[in-house]
């Protein structure tokens, strides 16, 4: 009797301690992310490697300015979103509010396809398709601003989708047939009614998409030039943080590595600030709703 | 693809009031705004699908006539540039992934649903800490990997340090969908369990895993499509080597880094094509099956 109780204690330990390893791994993750990155910034001189525009390693002295990199990611997120956010909003209504029933069993699978397709593919797809076309029709050698946002852009479709899609689908039906009621179309019931009661849903969805967006690598370093600096037009090369750390890593030691490890502390504090706000919007909309 | 689905949608389209087709265009004549928004959503389905469809479609179009014999040939060398290696050593990670990935995701789990009471403050720290792991980008994990596993415990650029990076990034997906599968288990197994004078550790792994396993395995088949499909984490991890890894502790390259290196060399275009649709088709068998697993979980219980 007293070695079965003790053996019950002892796996509620266990699995207590299996409970914890999520906040150990975050834990750890921000010390070594940190522990490796801050000295870095620290003898770069903070405001120098943020807001430094000339990233030159290899010179003597070396010069670690991340600012045209943090433009760059801005600027490629932002573009993504433009692309990203209308269409990926009007396929969530259509999904959960036009779609027959027989399309919407096609419709809705082929989306999640899409969020299934490695980065990487998405990434050839843009090097073989994306890049030649802009080459062509809007000048420059292709790698570009704009071909990384429209690769991008359909990345982060299926998450936009499948957010507000659910956000839509939990609002009361009353609200849809009080608007009909007074004699709304269908398509304004819709748009003023159904639209603005999911607005915490739909916009957590878009926040998602913007810390995918930004957290891309693979298909980014592929399509988007790498130059350093901040493009002057759409057709101009791009790096972000994310490409910076990807295409040095690979040979960099010293000061040259720890800068790149400060630019994903960078990166990483870009991401908790989305996580924070995403949590705040989740608890608000749980307040309202 | 059965009608389960459907009859789930029809339940959600309800007729308020009929309205023939022609009454719908005399309204919108008068309300052309309202047309124009119709059209607006149906253009936007259309393109998702579109993009989804061309995608697909020229990827087949250009990789399946590359999918020759020599792109699975056993050895890699430059003549052949074979895949085969490569399909091996992703294999290899993706099975030590989930041994170190699974028993800690469902013991999760299982402690947030079946040991903490409601409204722990741990359980909340907990919950933001697995959302925060699922949020951050594969590359800082891939940072993370190289400084902690490959530096500091000296493991070296191996499958090993590659197969503990990922088990961290799949860790919250693995935690979620267990829950959810937990959940829904109802709460009369458990009080059965208990009336029949089971203890607490018997019942979760006599009554309620057994229950929960379709929801628990679709999870970890989910998880598996994000390992095969992972380049960031593991480039400075696993590292880029081209042969078959001789043992956990060496380098090998997965087949999503085989295509990253082939793709950013730009020498074997034809090759990159075949492995970008082996890649697509292992991806997308993964998600059916999990889809499918998924399926018979919701048939198998009677609600």
């Amino acid at each position: 009797m007293r070695l079965s109780r003790l053996k019950e204690k002892a796996m509620q330990g266990v699995f207590f301690l299996t409970a914890i390893t999520s906040i150990a791994a975050v834990v750890t993750i921000c010390i070594f992310l940190f522990y490796n990155g801050v000295p870095a910034m620290a003898e770069i001189g903070f405001f120098d490697f943020l807001g430094g525009q000339d990233w030159s390693p290899k010179n003597v002295p070396a010069s670690y300015g991340i600012f045209d990199m943090i433009v760059g990611s801005v600027y490629v997120t932002a573009d993504a979103l433009v692309i990203g956010v209308p269409i990926g909003i009007l396929t969530s209504i259509f999904l959960a509010r036009f779609c027959p029933a027989p399309l919407y069993k096609i419709l809705k699978p082929a989306t999640e396809l899409l969020a299934g397709i490695p980065s990487i593919v998405y990434g050839f797809f843009g090097l073989m398709v994306i890049v030649p076309l802009v080459r062509n029709n809007f000048g420059g050698n292709g790698s570009s601003l704009l071909s990384a946002s429209i690769v991008l852009g359909i990345m982060i479709l299926p998450t936009i989708i499948g957010v507000s899609e659910s956000a839509l689908r939990a609002v009361p039906e009353s609200y849809y047939e009080g608007a009909l009621a007074l004699g709304a179309t269908k398509e304004r019931s819709i748009f003023k009614t159904i639209l603005p009661a999911a607005k915490s849903g739909v916009l957590a969805g878009v926040v998602l998409g913007i810390g995918r967006a930004i957290g891309e690598t693979m298909a980014v370093v592929l399509i988007a030039g790498n130059q350093v600096q901040i493009p002057s037009s759409l057709t101009d090369g791009v790096r972000t943080l994310t490409a910076n750390i990807v295409l040095e890593m690979g040979y960099s030691t010293g000061l040259h590595r720890e800068a790149l490890i400060a630019t994903g502390v960078v990166l990483f504090v870009f991401i908790l600030l989305i996580t924070l706000s995403m949590q705040a919007i989740k608890s608000r909309g749980e307040k309202n709703g | 693809m059965d009608d389960n689905n459907a009859a789930i949608d029809v339940k959600n389209i309800k007729a308020i009031n009929k309205v023939t087709f022609r009454q719908r265009m005399i309204s919108y004549k008068r309300k052309p705004l309202s047309l124009l928004l119709l059209i607006i959503v149906g253009l936007a389905a259309f393109l998702s699908a579109a993009v989804l469809v061309f995608l697909i479609v020229f990827i087949l179009i250009k990789g399946v006539p590359n999918l020759t014999p020599d792109l699975f040939a056993w050895e890699y060398n430059s003549e052949n540039v074979s895949c085969m290696p490569a399909i091996i050593n992703t294999l290899v990670i993706t099975v030590l992934t989930l041994i170190i990935a699974v028993p800690f995701g469902i013991g999760a789990a299982i402690y947030l649903v079946e040991y903490a009471k409601k409204g722990n403050r741990l359980v909340k720290v907990i919950r933001t800490m697995a959302e925060t792991l699922s949020g951050i980008p594969s590359i800082v994990y891939g940072l993370f990997g190289m400084m902690f596993f490959v530096t500091a415990l000296h493991w070296g650029t191996s499958i090993l340090s590659g197969a503990f990076t990922l088990a961290i990034m799949i860790l919250p997906t693995i935690m979620r969908t267990t829950e959810e599968a937990l959940l829904t288990v109802p709460d009369s197994y458990r009080e059965g369990s208990y009336g029949l004078g089971a203890g607490k550790l018997r019942t979760i792994f006599r009554i309620i895993l057994p229950s929960a396993m379709p929801g628990i395995l679709a999870g970890v088949i989910l998880a598996v499509g994000r390992i095969v499909g992972e380049t960031a984490a593991l480039i400075y991890t696993s590292g880029t080597a081209t042969g078959t890894a001789s043992s956990v502790m060496s380098s090998g390259r997965t087949l999503a880094i085989h295509m990253y290196v082939l793709a950013n060399e730009g020498l074997y275009t034809d090759q990159a094509w075949g492995t970008a649709v082996v890649l697509l088709v292992l991806v997308f068998g993964i998600n059916t099956l999990s889809a499918f697993i998924a399926k018979k979980l919701g048939t198998g219980k009677d609600k």
